[in-house]
């Protein structure tokens, strides 16, 4: 399984140089496997590492310990296979939607016209039919949040590595978000590495959840399968028994490690 | 109607001025001119001056040489202050070696140069766009390197994970980045290359605003002096205008564009 999964990061450790000379690190000795067509999340509390955990995944920078796999070959640098989903603003400010969903099909050598045109598609799928030509600032932060999704996914990327991506959006915004997702994901399963801070979106979307202990040196400290069902709508899948007693046992766990995050963060 | 109330209140401003001006330099109040129109001459006779120049056709020749100036220094202090800019916040070691010169330069006043310049270029229009040059230089430059500098972690990460290589990363993310902090320094910048010219041409030249200005103000003629002034201000403010509308098409994608104005 490990050989032909997606991402398999084994005993990744991360540790940064601080500026006073010392050393921080922010996650130690973890091993964690993507199937191909898997949807996982990470669910820590705030500073625990999970996006420092993504950024090694996409070859952002690489672990001080350990190695990355993507499909069973080591990375080194950046991984061509990912297509990766920021949780800040990473739209190009000025392109306009639709050449900010048309750029990455462009740059990598497509004709102007065929990218327009698939650019456009993608628009409509994401539900922004009409908008292409507005800029970024026109947007408002769920509509950039679908314009970022089709900029990633133009690229058919194998992997999709997600960070926070609903993070700053409202409570239903990120409702429709979430199962605008898993529409877009369950037409062709990719691997999806999502990193969240909550835990409800977490089970909802994923097949499995992996929880990560407070930082410094943070580890993976569970892992739970998810047994509800697919097709699945955010909203619905939330009333459903399994759903809770679900939420329940991982909370158990996730509770002592937010109490200590807070505590090293000052209630940051 | 707010609008209207807006430009009733800013003429008032202007035929309140203007009417003291004139009151004050034509009527003695208790038998003295407050005003002596010796040193402060009269609007009407800056008005008749102005219509004067313009009728008889001598002030073109002097707008123009001004134009042409400003023009030459903005665009080659532009050019040069964007690649230098791109250059420095590229290889920073290059920008920490030349960092206490850079710094050095800019802290001198400009003007003191101009004596300089009209030794080594004369005293026609390469001077004045020399030092219009220095000037605009520094703003495109440090506005360029912030750009370059200054360009999002996250949009650039994106970038990178789109598949960017390093020529790609420079015209879709360096390149518009760095343009937009020029731009938006855009009315500083055109503002200094007309002080460049005017400033240089008040101090040695044959002809140009600054030059006519300076004619004036030799032989006592306050009424030109004025009427130089009053020519240059609108001349300022239609490059101004045209500064704008240019700046608002190439900022569209921006929320609100950044009034750098000084």
């Amino acid at each position: 399984m490990t050989q032909s999964a997606a991402v398999a990061l084994d005993h990744c450790t991360i540790a940064f140089r601080l500026a006073d000379g010392g050393s921080y690190t922010a996650v130690e000795g973890v091993s964690l496997a993507v199937a191909d067509g898997e949807f996982v999340s990470i669910v820590g509390p705030t500073g625990c590492g999970k996006s420092t955990l993504l950024n090694v995944a996409a070859g952002l920078f690489g672990p001080s310990a350990g190695t990355v796999r993507i499909f069973g070959t080591e990375l080194a640098g950046l991984s061509r296979e990912a297509g990766y989903l920021f949780q800040a603003e990473a739209l190009f400010p000025w392109k306009t939607a639709l050449d900010n969903v048309a750029i990455g099909l462009e740059i990598a050598g497509t004709p102007h016209a065929d990218a327009h045109a698939r650019a456009e598609a993608w628009l409509r799928r994401v539900g922004l039919t009409g908008f292409g030509g507005r800029y970024p600032h026109m947007l408002s932060g769920g509509q950039r949040k679908r314009v970022g999704l089709a900029q990633v996914l133009i690229r058919d990327p194998k992997i999709l590595l997600m960070d926070e991506p609903f993070g700053p959006l409202d409570a239903q915004t990120r409702q429709i978000m979430g199962n605008l997702l898993l529409d877009l994901w369950s037409a062709d399963r990719k691997a999806v590495l999502f990193v969240t801070h909550d835990l409800e979106e977490a089970i909802a979307l994923s097949d499995r959840v992996v929880i990560m202990s407070a930082g410094p040196a943070a580890r993976i400290i569970g892992e739970w399968r998810v047994p509800l069902g697919r097709p699945r709508d955010i909203a619905e899948v939330k009333l459903e028994a399994g759903f809770h007693a679900l939420h329940r046992e991982i909370w158990h766990m996730l509770k002592e490690e937010v109490v200590k995050g807070y505590a090293q963060t000052g209630g940051g | 109607m707010r609008r209207f109330n807006l430009l009733v209140l800013q003429a008032a401003v202007a035929i309140v001025a203007v009417g003291l001006w004139h009151v004050l330099s034509t009527v003695p109040v208790f038998g003295v001119m407050l005003l002596p129109p010796f040193f402060f001459s009269t609007p009407v006779d800056v008005v008749l001056r102005v219509i004067k120049w313009f009728v008889e056709g001598t002030i073109w020749r002097h707008l123009w040489i001004t134009l042409v100036e400003a023009v030459l220094a903005f665009v080659i202090g532009s050019v040069a202050g964007v690649l230098v800019g791109f250059w420095f916040a590229r290889k920073p070691v290059v920008a920490a070696v030349f960092d206490p010169y850079v710094k050095m330069i800019n802290a001198l006043p400009r003007v003191v140069l101009a004596p300089i310049f009209a030794l080594w270029f004369g005293l026609g229009i390469a001077s004045k766009v020399a030092l219009g040059v220095t000037l605009v230089f520094f703003i495109v430059f440090f506005n360029v390197y912030q750009g370059v500098k200054e360009v999002s972690q996250t949009v650039l990460a994106n970038a990178r994970m789109l598949g960017m290589n390093e020529r790609q990363l420079m015209r879709h993310v360096y390149w518009p980045s760095a343009l937009s902090w020029m731009f938006s320094s855009l009315h500083t910048s055109v503002g200094f290359a007309v002080v460049g010219a005017v400033v240089g041409e008040y101090l040695g030249s044959a002809a140009g605003l600054g030059y006519l200005i300076q004619q004036a103000e030799g032989v006592f003629d306050v009424a030109g002096v004025f009427a130089g002034m009053l020519v240059l201000a609108v001349f300022v403010l239609a490059i101004d205008w045209l500064v704008g509308v240019v700046e608002n098409r190439l900022l569209v994608w921006r929320p609100v564009a950044a009034d750098t104005r000084t």
